[in-house]
């Protein structure tokens, strides 16, 4: 036993070192990125938190503010500012609707149409993901020269009698919501190209097979097996499209603005930090419970 | 189960120079053809043969280049797979994973707007006994339950015809000797036009009816299976069905419906016998064959004490020497090197202790006259050996 009791020691220690190695490794690949979300989101959205409960410095300068607990800044900022969150929402869900019904035909062009002629698919992804390669916002200002009075676009539309004669496109609500559109298109076409791209066409074959014609089986087969790219894809449009700032500001009126154009002002113009933190803070919980009801109700639990 | 019994057993299905090509490709070549109603049919080929691509013309899934597809006593050629009588059990059986094995069954009598449809799917399912597994997805289900499933999904549709594409090709073997059987019981029971492809020669032996084999998209040669394998028409035929030993010679004469033909490159060596009726041809250059079972080795180069009491209507090849012995258990495979007419392959079964020749034994084959066959000494001997 003194021998066993001698010997055991050091076989403990060295073979110790290990497995204890092995169990930490894990934690360490995670730190660099629980670093970072610490950082910069948890850290931000806590700041954000309590400047949204802050109250002005009595007899203070403007934008000087002291802690405090001020729910009314949230209702305050509801009542005031409803108006603008319902426009918001309706502009980003007009351009989910119109990006699903672009970014679909396209994905199922480029990964089911275009499955035998692998390089046109990929020809035409790229061109999907092309204008990436340029700034978001120089993108949108080139819908203004596009939009623009004397453009093209808009003498076509005043010749076809689609718009009167003084009619014009920038500076509208239909400017806002193309830009939208156009902005947020490759974010609903590669999800939906991604699912559709796996989609087996021989269960195609098998639904025509089995006496559905060509909508049917789109609907019974495609659609269902696409769903998870769609979820996804609408989310990744509907999310950014309902804050987004941008496009409302170059494209639009002071009648369009949007929400995220409020945040903006009311944080650099008018220097109410308290009330821009609360609209943030509303802006995301009302999308969180949006994105909460869709994902159950689509029943694709498995993308939370 | 019993409504699916009685149900009315299926349509003829004739095909009148069915041609496809893709491209300068020509996958199916003028086929003609014609499938009784009720009837279990194999098409048997090598991959690439056209025979997949028939079998989705008739479904509607390819459209032919020319020709017509009629199924019973409508023409379908010009209609859409949706608006066919038909169904198909695909070789990776196609099942929907987002439905339930219940739903997918179920499929097709929705579309068609059947009242009972679950119940009916219900009985399909308890045909091929998997009734258990309805509320599953497919993706939780073994490879041979989802080919039932695939099974219980088409035959549940009553279609005039039911195609199945290789359908126990992602099968292990034992399985498929299984589902084989299955199968063959399910034809027997629903009474449907059953038409099977594959490239599995004992597959289609084993279950068809009437089997043709096709080959560079054309049908060699159309019967039951055992014509087919006692009786090749061509050399493709007796090389794909099984094996073949076929010996090149020139008829000499022919009496009491009897060929003699005379063996290339060896005129010592004795005149080969075939009955006249069992040739494709009965004159000139002809491929006298035998199957490797029909053969018996004889020991001995036939220079020996009563080595020349061969009985009548029996032909001998050989002398030849034993180049190599394979022992399966339940035959030895033999391969005799005989100088002047190639090598001959010989089954012997193990009806006494195992091998009874050695490599570098002398021996002669023999085999009886009824046993041999006639081909048409243009085509290639080989033809048909090497493709699967």
């Amino acid at each position: 036993m003194s021998v066993a009791a001698a010997v055991t020691p050091p076989a403990v220690g060295a073979e110790a070192p290990g497995p204890r190695r092995a169990g930490r490794t894990p934690y360490l690949l995670l730190a660099p990125g629980l670093a970072v979300l610490a950082i910069f989101f948890v850290a931000p959205i806590l700041v954000l938190f309590f400047t949204s409960l802050m109250v002005p410095v009595p007899g203070g300068d403007i934008g000087q503010f002291q802690p405090a607990f001020e729910v009314s800044n949230y209702t305050n900022a509801i009542r005031e500012y409803w108006p603008i969150f319902v426009r918001s929402f309706g502009f980003g869900l007009l351009a989910t609707v119109l990006a699903l019904l672009i970014g679909y035909p396209l994905a199922y062009v480029i990964a089911v149409r275009c499955r035998s002629r692998p390089t046109l698919a990929q020809f035409m992804l790229v061109l999907v993901i092309a204008p990436f390669f340029t700034s978001f916002i120089l993108r949108t200002i080139a819908w203004r020269q596009i939009l623009a009075d004397e453009g093209p676009v808009v003498s076509v539309m005043r010749a076809l009698a689609l718009l009167p004669s003084d009619g014009r496109l920038t500076a509208t609500a239909f400017a806002v919501v193309a830009g939208l559109t156009y902005n947020f298109l490759p974010f609903m076409t590669l999800p939906i190209y991604a699912s559709l791209e796996r989609l087996d066409v021989r269960l195609i074959e098998a639904g025509q097979d089995l006496y559905a014609g060509p909508l049917t089986t789109f609907l019974r087969v495609t659609w269902p097996l696409s769903l998870p790219g769609v979820v996804a894809g609408t989310l990744l449009t509907f999310i950014p499209a309902s804050g987004d700032y941008v496009n409302a500001a170059l494209l639009g009126n002071p009648g369009t603005r949007m929400i995220g154009s409020i945040i903006d002002s009311q944080f650099f113009q008018v220097v109410d930090y308290p009330t821009a933190a609360a609209l943030s803070f509303i802006l995301m919980a009302v999308i969180l419970v949006l994105v909460i009801v869709y994902i159950r109700r689509s029943g694709t639990e498995d993308l939370v | 189960m019993a409504d699916v019994v009685s149900a009315p057993s299926g349509a003829d299905l004739e095909l009148q120079a069915l041609s496809k090509a893709f491209g300068d490709m020509v996958a199916v070549d003028s086929v003609d053809l014609v499938v009784p109603a009720g009837s279990f049919f194999a098409l048997l080929g090598p991959s690439g043969c056209g025979k997949t691509t028939t079998l989705r013309m008739v479904a509607g899934l390819e459209h032919p280049t020319s020709g017509r597809i009629r199924i019973g006593t409508k023409d379908v050629t010009a209609t859409r797979a949706f608006e066919r009588p038909v169904n198909t059990v695909f070789q990776s059986y196609a099942l929907f994973p987002h439905l339930t094995v219940l739903e997918n069954v179920a499929f097709g009598l929705r579309r068609r707007g059947q009242a009972d449809a679950t119940a009916s799917a219900m009985h399909a399912l308890e045909l091929v006994e998997l009734a258990h597994t309805a509320r599953r997805r497919p993706a939780q289900l073994s490879g041979g339950q989802q080919q039932r499933i695939a099974l219980a999904r088409a035959i549940v549709n009553r279609p005039a015809v039911l195609l199945l594409d290789e359908p126990l090709g992602a099968l292990d073997l034992k399985l498929r000797r299984q589902m084989q059987v299955e199968l063959k019981r399910i034809q027997t029971d629903v009474g449907l036009t059953f038409i099977h492809v594959t490239h599995d020669q004992e597959e289609a032996m084993t279950m068809a009816d009437t089997v043709a084999v096709m080959n560079a998209g054309r049908i060699e040669q159309l019967g039951p299976p055992a014509q087919l394998y006692e009786r090749p028409t061509t050399a493709f035929v007796a090389n794909f069905l099984g094996q073949s030993n076929l010996l090149l010679g020139d008829v000499q004469s022919q009496a009491d419906g009897v060929l003699s033909v005379a063996p290339r490159g060896g005129a010592d060596r004795r005149p080969m016998l075939v009955r006249a009726d069992r040739c494709a041809v009965t004159s000139g250059r002809i491929l006298v064959g035998v199957r490797p079972e029909k053969l018996h080795l004889i020991a001995g180069d036939g220079t020996g004490p009563g080595d020349e009491d061969v009985p009548a209507y029996t032909n001998v090849v050989g002398p030849g020497v034993v180049v190599d012995v394979s022992f399966s258990g339940v035959s030895t495979q033999y391969l005799v090197d005989v100088p002047g007419a190639g090598q001959l392959t010989v089954f012997s079964q193990n009806i006494y202790d195992g091998a009874g020749h050695r490599p570098g034994d002398v021996v002669r084959a023999a085999w009886a006259l009824p046993h041999s066959f006639g081909l048409p000494g243009d085509q290639d001997a080989s033809a048909g050996r090497e493709a699967v």
